[in-house]
């Protein structure tokens, strides 16, 4: 388990009257102070951790999220945003000495405006409120992260949230024109807004992704894009890794991004088939479903291509969807493919490392290894249009020892993912999961550079501490400059 | 005249930046300096000239990935993309014409430090959403990296948006890596005839708002259509609204159908093809109707970002008041404007006409030194806002050793 920051005593010594302070920030039931009705906020995705936060706040206004950081930073207190806590990598894990800051009442949208084709939304919205508040005109938001039911849009700017259609039309980073913001200070700063690009530096940019750690927003401008006419899907099975990782390169390779490329290996397969009966091969190594979207003439133009492609893969089965219903079958079982693992296993871990396509074959064989050496089972689930793989863990946390072999299983492939030229997380964030793993990824002048930029916008160090980095320099540390004692001879470089 | 560096390699462009730390030196942070004339004019002591860190070093097509040295010339690598039915998807614009230097002198660092797009902007995003890792040398003489090779990636800060549009400001680029996309089979372009500006921006917008999938949606007026290099356009004695679409050709046959009779309400139809569709298109992206080698231009040229719906808006005003041209891409969000020289430019007129059409930010693109050091080139920032892009800038630069005073004073 990933350590978190020391406790300060100090501050747990004058809890009441923080909480008396935020009561008057914050009136009536937005300050839970009471152990009971703080349990809900104890965890979030990432069930293996727990804490209780030392008070809960759930503000309404701008004004109030403002208040409520401006006293924050004046005394020092810790601060940890939380949208809807779906995050899997423990973005909004409490701290026993900190302000759990809640959004859930931003649950507004603001504004529709579909001459300019977006929408402007309070962070506590869930993400698929957005597109249901557009339908009626035939509109969508594109970033569909598997929580969307309940994930918030303030948690997908937090997180950069990707989904099963990120290839074709990118994650949240690429889809949100404008925040408005509150940084720990209490100043309510606007970035963007519904025109394009930043004027000067993209702070916007540097914002989205950045777990928490540099503000808190309070409002969020999406782009809405035209609903695809239709979307086909086909389904391929094959009879190696191998031959699917090909068929994956050879459509990109034909000029083809389909709106989802999705893979699952034989465990997942046999997994979903038994839950939800989706009509999936069960002889085959590894399934890859591709949808196609667009007008009915290039659904239609392209399916014919992929299976071309796909039979020329080797494929075994091949089933091409006829109707809407048949689509939404196909993508049931993969849908499914957490909740079906669940019911195999008491338990699972569910990985977000991203590597090169073309390493695919590598990695799945090299965890095969790891998975006989650690005694546990992996399924794989592989959104391999872009790359992002999901190996889920099957353990049993009431076996001793098994969650700490899965951790240690878990950062194995994380470690593999950045071997073969990946990353360690392409959605689910670095939280507290994977802090510790950033040194196989950044030297520590990278992680350096990356605090400095957090020291730009909290330079106390207060938003969400323990999540992301390692290790926690102060400030004043990062900005010193080591330069030489003696002045460097003129390099040897050519001038003119 | 100042000192050239011209680094060979990337350690070379971490030893000037230690070397001018420990000398007390300022760098300009050029490519081959084909944009050196946008910003507020450099004060710095020594040129760090980074064309010759240049080569490809890693292109998988397959993988939808392109690294680059960041001194390689973009014309290489769109010629090497191109040679594998590739792109870079959002169609970066030469500042070159309008500047009146060469057309395709710039370096790949350079489209990146400008985040340059062109007109798939509006569908397929800016340089910035195609800029997927980076080795770059700070301000502190210290050479990081971020991102990496793959899209999906949300490990750590995503330093590449930031470095994105930061003109130098912030590190020396050395090493990029972009996503790359296959590039469309078929191009057409729809055009109409004769729309007012206020008519052309509610017609681009009920197209972007359709399942047309429209990558392109330009709206040149009458006397800035007759200065287009395509004798169709120039001669067609008004103005011209166009509007692509591309994709495989099944798709784009039965796209432009349903645009054209989406759009016949408007105004008289026509269209272009291939050649045609793609010399428009990259007229279009380098703005050639403003091209400093033009009839009389010299004039300057701002470069606006606005909600999209209100550009018209934004556009008559400013043509009316000053008797400016004005030329719309990204479906109204993108305002081209050259007026007749005055004193601020025009800064005062144009920035205020934005503040009334709902904000955004101008850009002073093309106007002689004198008036680039007086007035502000960049759009001037709220101050919560200032004062952190200022602490940004300290956090990767201290000691201001990098371009600094090119965007704002200070920055």
């Amino acid at each position: 388990m990933v350590a978190m920051p020391a406790l300060d005593a100090a501050v747990l010594a004058r809890r009441e009257a923080i909480v008396h302070a935020l009561h008057g920030i914050v009136p009536g039931e937005g300050v839970i102070a009471h152990e009971h009705a703080m349990r809900p906020y104890e965890t979030d995705g990432l069930t293996a951790y727990r804490q209780l936060p030392m008070v809960v706040v759930l503000p309404e206004t701008t004004e109030q999220v403002s208040a409520v950081l401006r006293y924050c930073h004046t005394e020092g207190l810790k601060v940890v945003p939380r949208g809807a806590g779906t995050s899997l990598s423990g973005g909004a894990l409490p701290l026993a000495d900190g302000v759990l800051l809640g959004m859930a009442k931003f649950n507004r949208i603001r504004e529709i405006d579909f001459a300019n084709r977006v929408a402007v939304v309070e962070p506590g919205v869930t993400n698929l409120a957005v597109s249901q508040a557009v339908d009626r005109a035939g509109f969508y938001y594109a970033p569909d992260p598997s929580s969307q039911i309940a994930c918030t849009i303030g948690g997908n700017v937090a997180e950069n949230s990707g989904g099963v259609h990120c290839l074709k039309y990118g994650m949240t980073t690429n889809n949100v024109l404008g925040l408005e913001m509150v940084l720990i200070t209490g100043e309510i700063v606007r970035l963007g807004g519904k025109h394009f690009d930043s004027g000067g530096y993209d702070l916007l940019g540097i914002v989205t992704g950045s777990e928490g750690l540099l503000g808190v927003v309070t409002e969020v401008t999406v782009r809405l894009l035209k609903k695809p006419e239709t979307a086909r899907a086909v389904l391929v099975g094959f009879p190696t890794s191998e031959d699917a990782g090909d068929c994956v390169a050879r459509i990109i390779g034909a000029g083809i991004i389909p709106g989802g490329m999705e893979m699952m290996d034989r465990p997942a397969i046999h997994a979903a088939e038994a839950f939800v009966h989706a009509g999936y091969p069960l002889d085959v190594e590894a399934l890859l479903i591709v949808e196609l979207d667009g007008p009915q003439a290039e659904c239609d133009h392209l399916i014919e291509r992929v299976s071309e492609i796909a039979r020329a893969c080797r494929a075994v089965t091949l089933k091409v969807s006829t109707s809407e219903q048949e689509r939404l079958l196909f993508w049931a079982g993969r849908k499914a493919a957490f909740p079906a693992v669940g019911r195999i296993s008491p338990d699972y871990y569910c990985m977000d490392g991203t590597i090169p396509r073309g390493k695919l074959p590598l990695v799945l064989n090299r965890m095969r290894a790891m998975s006989e050496r650690y005694g546990l089972q992996v399924a794989n689930v592989f959104h391999a249009g872009d790359g992002n793989l999901h190996p889920l863990i099957l353990y049993d946390a009431n076996k001793p020892g098994e969650l700490d072999r899965a951790e240690q299983f878990g950062a194995d492939i994380l470690r593999l993912c950045v071997e073969v030229g990946g990353v360690l997380t392409g959605e689910h964030g670095v939280g507290v999961e994977k802090r510790d793993l950033m040194p196989t990824m950044f030297s520590e002048i990278d992680l350096n550079q990356q605090q400095r930029l957090k020291c730009a916008f909290d330079a106390k160090g207060l938003l969400n501490p323990g999540k992301v980095f390692p290790v926690l320099h102060r400030c004043a540390e990062l900005g010193r400059m080591h330069v030489s004692g003696g002045k460097l001879p003129f390099p040897d470089i050519p001038r003119f | 005249m100042t000192d050239t560096l011209k680094p060979r390699d990337a350690k070379d462009a971490e030893d000037a930046v230690r070397w001018a730390l420990d000398h007390d030196k300022t760098l300009e942070v050029v490519g081959t300096g084909s944009k050196r004339a946008i910003g507020r004019p450099s004060q710095s002591d020594v040129t760090l000239n980074l064309s010759a860190v240049a080569g490809v070093t890693l292109y998988e097509p397959d993988e939808l990935v392109l690294s680059a040295k960041a001194g390689t010339p973009l014309a290489e690598i769109e010629a090497l993309v191109a040679a594998h039915g590739q792109e870079l998807a959002f169609e970066p614009m030469d500042y070159g014409p309008l500047l009146g230097g060469a057309a395709g002198a710039g370096t790949m660092g350079g489209v990146i430090a400008a985040n340059l797009s062109g007109p798939r902007r509006i569908k397929a995003g800016a340089a910035r959403d195609h800029f997927l890792g980076v080795t770059a040398v700070s301000g502190r003489g210290e050479t990081f990296k971020s991102g990496g090779r793959v899209v999906k990636n949300v490990t750590g800060y995503d330093l590449c948006k930031l470095l994105a549009g930061s003109w130098g400001t912030l590190a020396v680029m050395t090493d990029v890596t972009l996503k790359v996309l296959p590039r469309a089979e078929t191009t057409q372009t729809v055009l109409l005839l004769g729309l007012d500006d206020a008519s052309a921006v509610q017609a681009m917008s009920l197209a972007m708002g359709s399942s047309c999938d429209v990558s392109g949606a330009a709206h040149l007026p009458g006397p800035v259509a007759a200065r287009m290099p395509l004798a169709a356009v120039a001669g067609a004695g008004g103005a011209i609204t166009a509007l692509r679409l591309e994709g495989v050709a099944p798709s784009v046959a039965h796209r432009r159908n349903a645009l054209e009779t989406l759009m016949k309400p408007f105004a008289a139809l026509s269209h272009f093809d291939g050649a045609d569709s793609v010399a428009l298109w990259r007229a279009v992206r380098v703005v050639v109707p403003f091209a400093a080698s033009g009839a009389d231009d010299d004039r300057p040229v701002w470069r606006v970002s606005a909600a999209p719906a209100r550009g018209a808006e934004i556009g008559s005003r400013i043509a009316t008041q000053a008797g400016a041209d004005v030329l719309y891409d990204w479906a109204g969000g993108l305002i081209w404007i050259a007026l007749p020289p005055s004193g601020d430019a025009g800064a005062a007129m144009v920035r205020g006409a934005l503040a009334e059409g709902g904000g955004g930010h101008a850009t002073l693109i093309r106007s002689p030194a004198a008036l680039r050091a007086a007035v502000d080139v960049f759009q001037p920032q709220e101050s919560a806002v200032a004062a952190l892009a200022k602490r940004v800038k300290d956090g990767f630069d201290p000691r201001g050793v990098l371009s600094s005073g090119r965007m704002w004073a200070g920055i």
